[in-house]
């Protein structure tokens, strides 16, 4: 009996992400929550800017690559044109809350019924490891070498706590992938947000708190520990929003 | 008895199943390269995976699969 194997809604392309990097974790919870709806063929995904941008190639349903930050409102005019499609986006830190942060409030305020899965490593990884709107304060990127300072750039933003402060939102939850149970609660934290939008209740953003090993320029598990030891203090975990509830 | 394949030429070396594994069983190849220039995963002693899953729960890359 075969306990744990690939899921089906994840193509057999090698993914290019660094040794380590939690991206392969998330990638693969949202397959498996694809899988387990039984919704891959009117599965539609939104591609973002960053690390992830070839996040096309690796989901085994219809994908479309947005301009940089515009994932939600790509995604609305899809899930508008075709009602019936189930329609996630994936962004990063740079993508959803910096350039796009307008789209994601924007989304969010109208109550859309997609899905956002967005991925918070406090870091700018693709381009190299600059700060992002989520480093933390004090946190040396190669913009910020001597730590972030406040006083000139300003706070890290909580997401998920600013989204929750709008009527629109259905489902808000900050979870994160840095040990088994994590992963676990991760999982079922994606799964309600696909079921959300089956079910039709609109509005559904998951905050994966994850790693980037190669510009935090550590090992990939104790950047691990690092989650647990920085991020996780600043960026509580916890559901924010949820409607039913 | 539970039974880990390791499709070694995807993995990365990375280390997380290493951490995650309960029964400390898994370690980094000190003899092997793939293709890519990483050093695979290996199961140490293969009669003690009790099939828990959570290497391949905490592999970004799906090298993992795991029948019992």
């Amino acid at each position: 009996m075969i306990v744990f194997q690939k899921p089906k809604a994840l193509t057999d392309a090698v993914l290019h992400y660094c040794p380590g990097c939690t991206h392969g974790i998330v990638h693969r919870l949202v397959a498996e929550a694809i899988d387990e709806l039984g919704i891959q063929g009117r599965t539609v995904g939104v591609a973002p800017v960053g690390c992830s941008v070839m996040a096309y190639n690796y989901f085994a349903c219809d994908m479309i690559e947005a301009a940089h930050g515009r994932a939600p409102a790509v995604a609305t005019g899809v899930k508008r044109a075709m009602p019936e499609n189930i329609v996630f986006t994936y962004q990063g830190d740079g993508d959803l809350a910096s350039i796009g942060m307008c789209e994601t409030v924007h989304a969010a305020a109208r109550g859309e019924n997609i899905t956002i899965i967005f991925i918070n490593n406090a870091i700018y990884g693709m381009t190299g490891g600059q700060m992002a709107p989520t480093t933390l304060p004090g946190q040396v990127t190669q913009t910020s070498p001597y730590g972030r300072d406040v006083a000139t750039q300003g706070h890290p933003i909580r997401v998920c706590e600013l989204l929750s402060q709008l009527d629109g939102p259905a489902y808000l939850e900050r979870v994160t992938v840095n040990n088994v149970k994590n992963v676990r609660n991760a999982k079922k934290a994606i799964l309600k947000a696909f079921k959300n939008q089956v079910e039709g209740k609109g509005f559904s953003l998951v905050e994966v708190v994850s790693s980037c090993p190669t510009n935090w320029g550590m090992t990939p598990q104790k950047a691990l520990e690092w989650i647990d030891e920085k991020m996780l203090p600043y960026y509580p975990l916890g559901v924010y929003r949820d409607k039913e509830a | 008895m539970a039974k880990l394949t390791v499709n070694e030429e995807l993995c990365k070396g990375c280390g997380l199943c290493v951490g995650a594994c309960p029964k400390h069983i898994l370690a980094l190849s000190k003899s092997k390269l793939n293709k890519k220039g990483h050093s695979p995963v290996e199961l140490q002693k293969p009669e003690d995976c009790i099939g828990c899953a959570f290497c391949a729960t905490m592999c970004p890359d799906c090298v993992i699969t795991v029948e019992k």
